[in-house]
């Protein structure tokens, strides 16, 4: 469970938007996060990308780039790290890769998966396509929790409710 | 070329609000286009952006948070537009001058932006003493 589990990544989200105001603010302070893992492959082979990013953290909060691959390799030490993390995916299949890959992630939020053609609405800040959905399945059928939650406040909603949504939750 | 100067984009209603009070304030809200991020993802609010560059000819624009999807998607444009200036941090004194005050050279945005840092003061009771 997020707020239980003594691990130091304290969140594996998947947000469409990566690094921005919700997850550096809104959910780095309460959760008094010190670093930042983005996975992502094309953030990752991109130096100039990466400065993009870079730029807008705090200088008090370290971001690491990652390709699915090196995430894999270094996820168990991001776990075992002594500080507090976020680890970001851009998009589900990401995530579903990164967790059926790792076998350690027990809990993935998602945070914001916006609107786009093909994409049908389930609450106000996920949109889904019907491939999308299954990937999600695919996360919590090898065991994983997963929630929507766009910030700290808000009640987690479990992912069998977001999929019977029909939007504007 | 329309008479919009600058582009405000930032979270929620904030930029909408922020240009209602300068036009309450000072009559010149029709100065500025706001934007939101609301329900976009980073590469739509980076194509909003775009569209609104492009369609008002405005080269500054202002953003709220540093860390913010508005700041990654101004920075992520200054690739391909050397002109363009982005001042982060917007506030309501800063896009008050900024409106009053036009000086050949595009030394105003540096200007205004100063005074929106100005601005910040913190009183309590020993400073009304």
């Amino acid at each position: 469970m997020l707020w239980t589990t003594p691990v130091s990544v304290e969140l594996y989200r998947i947000d469409d938007r990566l690094i921005h105001g919700q997850v550096v603010v809104g959910w780095g302070k309460p959760l008094g996060a010190e670093f930042i893992a983005l996975v992502d492959d094309e953030v990752a082979a991109s130096d100039w990308e990466q400065d993009l990013y870079r730029m807008g953290v705090p200088p008090e909060m370290d971001v690491y780039f990652d390709s699915i691959e090196s995430a894999v390799a270094r996820l168990p030490d991001y776990v075992a790290d002594q500080r507090r993390g976020i680890l970001l995916t851009g998009d589900i299949e990401t995530m579903r890769d990164l967790a059926s890959r790792s076998g350690m992630i027990e809990y993935v939020n998602i945070g914001g998966v916006h609107h786009r053609p093909g994409r049908h609405e389930r609450l106000r800040y996920v949109f889904l396509t019907p491939q999308e959905e299954e990937q999600l399945r695919e996360i919590a059928h090898g065991g994983v929790e997963v929630s929507a939650q766009d910030v700290p406040s808000a009640a987690p909603i479990p992912l069998e409710e977001v999929l019977a949504s029909r939007g504007s939750a | 070329m329309s008479s919009i100067r600058a582009i405000v984009i930032a979270h929620a209603k904030l930029a909408q609000a922020l240009v209602s009070a300068v036009d309450v304030i000072a009559g010149r809200g029709s100065e500025f286009r706001a934007l939101s991020n609301e329900g976009l993802g980073a590469a739509d609010v980076a194509a909003t952006l775009k569209a609104a560059l492009d369609e008002t000819g405005a080269q500054v624009v202002f953003t709220d948070l540093p860390a913010g999807s508005c700041t990654l998607a101004a920075r992520r444009l200054l690739r391909d537009r050397p002109g363009l200036r982005v001042v982060v941090g917007v506030n309501l004194p800063m896009l008050l001058d900024y409106a009053l005050r036009e000086t050949p050279g595009g030394a105003d945005v540096a200007t205004a932006a100063e005074r929106g840092r100005e601005s910040i003061r913190v009183v309590d009771d020993a400073s009304v003493r």
